[in-house]
């Protein structure tokens, strides 16, 4: 087996197969190992759903794959809302002619992005595709996972409840992952940009163990900071003031996208969060997401104040010469300039 | 001066009122980012000018390029901001959306590459730019010969600076001089412009310390027709010898039609006779059909502010642009919009 193939695809003996030889291999568990049309979990009253498709080009990328990406984006989404993330369900769409090895490779990555995660890969199913790309282009795949994850009942978090003064903070560099894509693409050379993709439990459990009063809380992906403080804004109506010379980036990222003429506020990451805590909280919420596994760049970046004509919030960035801009939404994808 | 004390003076400058026009778009997005305007003196107008490529570039262009991009065997390539230009009949975009194989490049040097391996088809370049991106051109026709790759061409709207600056005059108190147009350029070429109008000029580059220090002096030199280089990191009076070079082997000067301002004379840059081979047909673009209502001219040329547009926000915004100046990220009305 060293490519699929159309019949991998139709449910017979070659789906067994890969399915034993690739899935099974590395995502068992007690649930799984039933191989029931469904697996049936505890659970909890009240639970977070959530699920998103991953198309990643290139499939492999400094600092990760598409494999650990889908267990990250599902699992961050989940925790965004405070849960915790149990089970996951992993969906592949492969393209006839993949390579045998390199889909292993991907789903080992799954399964032990999946263990440092906490999650269980409990349910999952396989179909193949032709492959409708070019001769010089390598047939690839897409992954989809859905996840479950139980809520505390005392956890309430949300972009409106947003309160004036709330100290905005922000896990790490931003830009890491939207960099290392577009290095891989444009065949650019840089060994100090890489994708930030990691699945961020421990900051977040350690926030609500600890008793900090968060509010609003979001992973930083498509779209970037920029987009993300802009929903914080308009769901709150509060202004959200951020402070350029507080933003965390990497000097690699800062001067890749200058060069690109990419603006950094709407580059995507795969590994950090933006939370708003109360005031009281700031620094000892900081100083636990810093102490907490992929924390270490943490900030507070600015505060959340009422706005003049009460509800309409904006996103607001003090400049490092001492100006003030707006920061709207992103229009359009980030394109590179011309001159 | 200190960053700081010149903030000050920016702030509280209460002197006879001076309009200073950014020429270069670049300069437009990098003076909207740092935030500059926030604190300037209302005595101080910043205008933003006819430097944004996109913005300058006439209806029949895009036309053209659609066109180009229905008949079979073709492929177009273009930088990304262009895809959203509106022409008379519909973007690129849209042609795309129909079927047309356009693609967007970073680099016209990567379709090159492309163009090697597929010698099927045609492979078309949407050369628009100022003298900053003529060399990029050249250096692609230069490798193509090398190569012996036949299958690429140019559809060309290649402008230059100073013709546009001379048109727009002494209406401004200053200019802010294009930074990446002067690297290859040089500000020597200014200085007699500079003298004629009696205005001053000052090279500059794109940080927004570097931006904030030209804005100062260009309101203390008010009136005397001098040229500044504050970016002597890479601007230099004569400018990039090779570069000019490449270019001057490729390309001469002709009239060219500017979007809403008509043809300037020896204001563009067009393939010589002898590399006609290479031209998808670049010589007889002049014709531009603005959108009814739309201003972009008068904003590009500093006679209106985007927001005196009727169609400004309302009809015309980012996410459907009637005009070229909403569609670039380096364009006065997008700018404008995006920090309201």
């Amino acid at each position: 087996m060293n490519n699929i193939t159309l019949s991998h695809g139709s449910g017979g003996d070659a789906t067994s197969k890969l399915i034993e030889e690739v899935f099974r291999n590395e995502f068992h568990n007690e649930y799984l190992d039933r191989m029931e049309d469904s697996s049936v979990v505890p659970g909890g009253k009240r639970l977070a759903l959530t699920t998103d498709s991953f198309v990643v080009q290139p499939l492999i990328y400094d600092g990760g794959d598409i494999g650990r990406l889908s267990v990250c984006g599902t699992v961050n989404d989940i925790l965004m809302s405070g849960a915790e993330p149990k089970y996951l369900t992993a969906g592949f769409v492969l393209e006839e002619g993949l390579d045998t090895g390199l889909l292993k490779r991907i789903v080992h990555s799954m399964a032990e992005t999946a263990e440092e995660a906490g999650v269980r890969i409990v349910a999952g199913d396989t179909k193949v595709i032709e492959h409708k790309g070019g001769k010089d282009d390598n047939p690839g795949l897409i992954i989809n996972t859905a996840g479950v994850g139980f809520l505390n009942e005392k956890v309430n978090v949300g972009a409106s409840l947003i309160k004036e003064g709330d100290a905005v903070i922000l896990s790490g560099n931003i830009g890491d992952h939207h960099a290392a894509i577009m290095k891989e693409r444009l065949s650019i050379r840089n060994e100090k940009i890489k994708s930030d993709n990691a699945p961020l439990n421990e900051m977040v459990r350690r926030l609500f163990d600890n008793g900090i009063e968060v509010h609003a809380l979001r992973d930083v992906t498509r779209g970037g900071l920029g987009t993300v403080l802009n929903e914080f804004s308009k769901e709150s109506g509060q202004d959200i003031f951020i402070i350029e010379e507080k933003l965390p980036v990497s000097d690699a990222v800062r001067d890749f996208s200058a060069l690109l003429g990419l603006d950094i506020l709407y580059m995507g990451n795969e590994g950090k969060m933006v939370c708003t805590v109360a005031a009281k909280d700031k620094d000892k919420a900081v100083d636990i997401i810093r102490r907490s596994k992929y924390g270490e760049e943490a900030e507070i970046i600015g505060y959340a104040e009422s706005p003049v004509t009460a509800g309409e919030g904006k996103l607001i960035l003090k400049t490092g010469i001492g100006g003030e801009r707006i920061v709207g939404p992103l229009y359009g994808e980030g394109l590179p300039r011309i001159c | 001066m200190t960053d700081k004390e010149i903030v000050e003076f920016l702030k509280n400058y209460n002197g006879p009122d001076v309009s200073l026009m950014e020429i270069c778009g670049s300069h437009t997005a990098a003076i909207v980012k740092s935030g500059i305007r926030s604190f300037l003196s209302p005595h101080i107008h910043m205008v933003s000018g006819p430097g944004c490529p996109v913005c300058v570039t006439v209806t029949s262009y895009i036309d053209r390029l659609i066109a180009l991009s229905e008949e079979p065997g073709n492929v177009i390539c273009s930088f990304g901001d262009l895809l959203r230009v509106p022409g008379s009949r519909g973007t690129l975009e849209e042609a795309k959306a129909r079927g047309g194989d356009i693609r967007m490049l970073y680099s016209p040097l990567d379709m090159l590459e492309q163009a090697a391996k597929d010698s099927l088809h045609n492979y078309i370049f949407a050369a628009v730019g100022f003298e900053t991106t003529a060399p990029v051109y050249a250096a692609l026709l230069e490798n193509a010969g090398k190569d012996g790759i036949s299958n690429i061409k140019l559809l060309t709207s290649l402008k230059t600076m100073p013709e546009v600056v001379k048109r727009i005059g002494g209406r401004m108190d200053g200019y802010l001089l294009p930074g990446h147009v002067c690297t290859v350029t040089g500000c020597g070429l200014y200085e007699p412009i500079a003298a004629d109008i009696g205005t001053p000029m000052v090279a500059a580059g794109f940080d927004a310390g570097n931006i904030l220090h030209a804005v100062f002096a260009l309101v203390k030199l008010r009136g005397k027709g001098v040229v500044k280089n504050f970016y002597p990191s890479v601007v230099t009076v004569e400018g990039n010898k090779k570069a000019l070079k490449a270019m001057d082997r490729f390309f001469e000067a002709g009239d060219a039609s500017w979007r809403g301002l008509g043809m300037l004379e020896n204001s563009g840059l067009y393939l010589r006779r002898e590399f006609g081979d290479f031209d998808a047909g670049s010589s007889d673009l002049t014709e531009d059909r603005e959108n009814a209502g739309c201003h972009c001219s008068k904003v590009i040329t500093g006679e209106e502010k985007s927001m005196d547009c009727p169609l400004f926000g309302s009809i015309c915004t980012p996410s459907a642009p009637k005009g070229a100046c909403m569609v670039s990220r380096e364009g006065a009305c997008f700018n404008e919009f995006i920090n309201r």
